[in-house]
């Protein structure tokens, strides 16, 4: 036991002051990138682009399913409780009707072969000040 | 036709082997968590970046990327390309931290440099080749917290593994 608190001795005195500023640099980095990366904020609304273009911006409170014309043909996308999902493409692959249902803030789907493009937005989108 | 070798390069190659021998060991145990690894044979990078020079230090690094790649038989694999990446970013990276002084930062500074360098550059090909997809930004906390952890743990036992050899040393 005392060997164990004669280690845990010696291994912080090995530590050095540019160590403590690394470490605690690092966790401060740490601390930033996962407030940044995990929001698990819920989504207000959804964004549809239509290849470069903004198609529409929806309210997530209201069902309803909107339909696009895109280069391909009709995209279907669906809002239901807070949710959103492509329910119809007419992409052969269906990546996007299978990524499902999306419900927080910054999570997006995309039909490349429609060119269509949805991306769900938050009470406040980060980079909302520099559009100021 | 006898290629030859110097006192310097049979060094290097004992060393990496030892490197390759502890990323072997690595290879068989099963992480908890897929993509995290301890990375413990870059104990012996830092080990000769101390004793020896960077040069010595980057020779023994990419030849162990080398040759653990041909035993796992990974060689030119993603994998590969995943762990020279990550190799190379974190040379770079303690190519830098090397010019830090030495009174004030020990291997663990070093040690957590490299493995934010190695996981960034990992990162970065992910990203760029691998998934194209935004999703991986998810990952990003995980990778760094491991970051820090075994780059701190690798640091102390590089650092008690250097001091050893100082006291081997003035002892004799």
């Amino acid at each position: 036991m005392s060997n164990l608190l004669h280690r845990s001795k010696a291994i912080y005195q090995q530590l050095r002051i540019g160590d403590w500023l690394i470490i605690t640099f690092s966790l401060a980095i740490i601390f930033l990138l996962f407030q940044t990366l995990w929001t698990t904020e819920r989504a207000t609304k959804v964004q549809v682009r239509l290849s470069d273009k903004i198609y529409g911006t929806y309210s997530l409170n209201q069902n309803r399913d909107i339909s696009i014309q895109g280069v391909i043909g009709t995209s279907v996308i669906s809002i239901a409780q807070g949710k959103v999902r492509f329910s119809k493409s007419p992409c052969h692959n269906q990546y996007c009707v299978h990524q499902g249902w999306l419900v927080r803030a910054g999570q997006a789907a995309i039909c490349l072969p429609n060119q269509v493009s949805l991306e769900l937005i938050g009470e406040n989108k980060p980079y909302d000040s520099l559009n100021y | 036709m006898q290629i030859q070798t110097t006192q310097h390069d049979h060094q290097i190659a004992k060393l990496a082997a030892l490197a390759i021998a502890l990323h072997m060991i690595e290879a068989v145990i099963p992480s908890p968590i897929p993509g995290v690894k301890p990375g413990i044979a870059n104990i012996v990078t830092l080990y000769v970046l101390y004793q020896f020079d960077f040069t010595t230090a980057a020779w023994v690094s990419i030849l162990r990327v080398f040759a653990s790649s041909l035993l796992l038989g990974q060689f030119l694999s993603p994998t590969f390309i995943l762990s020279l990446s990550g190799a190379l970013c974190s040379l770079v990276a303690l190519g830098l931290a090397a010019t830090l002084p030495k009174r004030l930062f020990s291997a663990v500074s070093l040690s957590v440099i490299a493995a934010f360098a190695h996981i960034a550059g990992q990162l970065l090909v992910v990203r760029l080749w691998l998934i194209p997809h935004a999703g991986v930004s998810y990952l990003i906390p995980l990778f760094a917290m491991a970051a820090l952890f075994f780059g701190v743990v690798n640091g102390l036992i590089a650092n008690a593994i250097l001091q050893q050899t100082q006291n081997g040393k003035s002892s004799e």
